[in-house]
């Protein structure tokens, strides 16, 4: 059901960051399945020829078997089920940009994505960033060095647009970065930190 | 944390048949879903619960846009990121090109189809809140009431229900003379874009003419308004995301001479429908494309307006958008 991958690997020491991290994310994942299954299961059988339940999601490279129910957004099986809380959910209702990961290659708003609708599409959230040795991605850094973040609430869901942006084009124009990035709303105003961010990037990159 | 949409059937058909045939199955209790970006709100605020959702995205048959000898045939579930970044589009419709890209945000255009944009439902937050008014089969109207909160809603065609259309492309469908081709079991037909919208004195809980075994299969765009001068503006609270306040799409032909030979505008969100604005073209045909013109256009764009408590704003808002439109185009 949830997973505690990043420890099993070990390859740091745990750190206690990471260890509160996995135990919340295991609590949630528990109590969130029983959630789902009171409120939106009434336990009958599905009509014959919709969708199966047990699929198989190909999520920051990795396959991940997961058990889906037809009603459930993608925001929420990330999060609940495979414990990839760094999509945060905002608005969820697609106004907000939060929820934002790459769809094969290509940014999402995961809250307003049906799980069922991306078998055999590769998800990238901003667990999937990181570098082989846990180095920032490098939107990440400039994010960093531009003083992007102030509450970091909205900061995955831009770092996943900036990053969908540069793989469409490397060499955006700042008028081009702001456009892409205008589905990520950001209540602290940090705008303009978020986009020079975005300019620093394609420039090292 | 959120919670969860409440429980449905979820359909993938890979094929309109297979489609055709869960609508027909499940009748009214079936939800066409196209990008889903509209419908997942719809379902998580409860105000919609169907019993099956026929997600579209699978059918290939429905996607792409093609050149033909008539125009341009787009497929009803093209996504709004394509049609704005075609190079034919671009390149002959570019007030198709211009509308699809101001819709929502990026995220929102990389899934959102031109059949789902056309086709979305009425914009009223009451209705869209779940409350039992007329055009959710209840017998009144939150909105058209004295205390009702009505800054968004129509200028037009008020037939107690009071809510807009809140689609960037409708407009431009109709500025250009588009024909919807629509698909049931039963066979297929085609509408021009100002016969497939309709308005609460016709049906007070459809947007469109679709019926539940109905499925908008392409949008065919005539040449006839091919390298046109177009115009469109959209004014919303939000510069991204947000729904028009108002907006105006237009197509003119200007002669040499500078005279305006031909034009279609048309104004979304002052009613249920798009609004074509036949009194603007008659006056300035065969006038020429300046200031005094445009004027004279403008102070007729709004006229037969009845605005409600607090959406007045709206008949200056559109009376200067078909001002720019005739100027600037």
């Amino acid at each position: 059901m949830t997973t505690t991958d990043d420890m099993a690997i070990g390859r740091d020491p745990v750190t206690r960051r990471r260890f509160i991290k996995s135990v919340i994310a295991s609590g949630a994942a528990t109590s969130a399945a029983a959630y789902y299954l009171a409120g939106c299961s009434d336990g009958s059988a599905p009509a014959s020829g919709s969708v199966e339940r047990l699929i198989t999601l190909k999520v920051n490279g990795q396959d991940r078997r997961v058990d889906i129910l037809p009603n459930e957004t993608l925001a929420m099986t990330l999060r609940y089920k495979l414990g990839l809380t760094g999509t945060k959910l905002g608005c969820d209702r697609g106004e907000c940009g939060a929820c934002t990961v790459l769809i094969n290659d290509v940014g999402h708003n995961s809250c307003s994505t049906l799980t069922h609708s991306v078998r055999g599409r590769a998800v990238t959230t901003v667990e999937g960033l990181e570098g082989p040795n846990g180095e920032l991605h490098v939107v990440q850094q400039a994010m960093i060095d531009e003083l992007g973040p102030q509450c970091g609430f909205c900061t995955p869901g831009q770092v996943m647009s900036a990053v969908g942006l540069l793989k469409a084009n490397p060499k955006p124009t700042r008028e081009e970065a702001r456009h892409a990035m205008a589905g990520n709303l950001c209540r602290c105003g940090a705008y303009d930190h978020y986009l020079n961010a975005v300019m620093r990037a394609a420039k090292s990159a | 944390m959120k919670d969860m949409m409440p429980k449905f059937d979820l359909f993938q058909p890979a094929d309109i048949e297979t489609a055709l045939k869960l609508l027909d199955k499940y009748g009214a209790k079936a939800w066409k879903m196209a990008g889903g970006q509209d419908s997942l709100d719809w379902f998580k605020d409860r105000a919609k619960r169907p019993d099956a959702v026929i997600d579209l995205s699978g059918i290939e048959a429905l996607k792409g846009i093609r050149e033909t000898a008539a125009g341009l045939e787009i497929g009803a579930m093209t996504t709004l990121a394509e049609i704005a970044a075609n190079p034919i589009v671009k390149e002959k419709f570019g007030l198709l090109a211009t509308a699809a890209g101001r819709v929502a945000s990026p995220q929102i255009r990389t899934v959102g189809t031109i059949g789902g944009n056309v086709s979305q439902d009425a914009r009223c937050w009451y209705y869209r809140s779940g409350l039992d008014c007329y055009r959710a089969g209840g017998n009144t109207c939150y909105a058209g009431t004295p205390q009702g909160m009505n800054r968004e809603h129509c200028l037009f065609g008020a037939s107690r229900c009071v809510a807009v259309t809140p689609s960037d492309t409708a407009p431009v469908m109709v500025a250009l003379e588009a024909e919807f081709v629509i698909r049931s079991s039963k066979g297929e037909r085609v509408l021009p874009a100002d016969k497939y919208f309709i308005g609460p004195a016709v049906n007070i809980t459809h947007m469109t003419v679709l019926e539940p075994g109905d499925i908008l299969m392409t949008i065919r765009i005539p040449s006839k308004w091919a390298g046109a001068k177009f115009y469109y503006e959209k004014v919303a609270d939000r510069n991204t995301w947000d729904f028009p306040l108002v907006n105006v799409a237009s197509a003119m032909k200007v002669k040499a001479d500078g005279v305006i030979e031909d034009i279609r505008i048309v104004c979304g969100a002052v009613e249920c429908v798009p609004r074509r604005l036949n009194a603007v073209e008659d006056i300035v045909k065969g006038s020429p494309q300046n200031e005094d013109t445009a004027t004279l256009a403008a102070s007729s764009a709004a006229r037969g307006a009845a605005p409600l408590n607090f959406n007045h704003f709206k008949i200056p808002l559109m009376e200067n958008l078909v001002k720019r439109a005739i100027r600037d185009s």
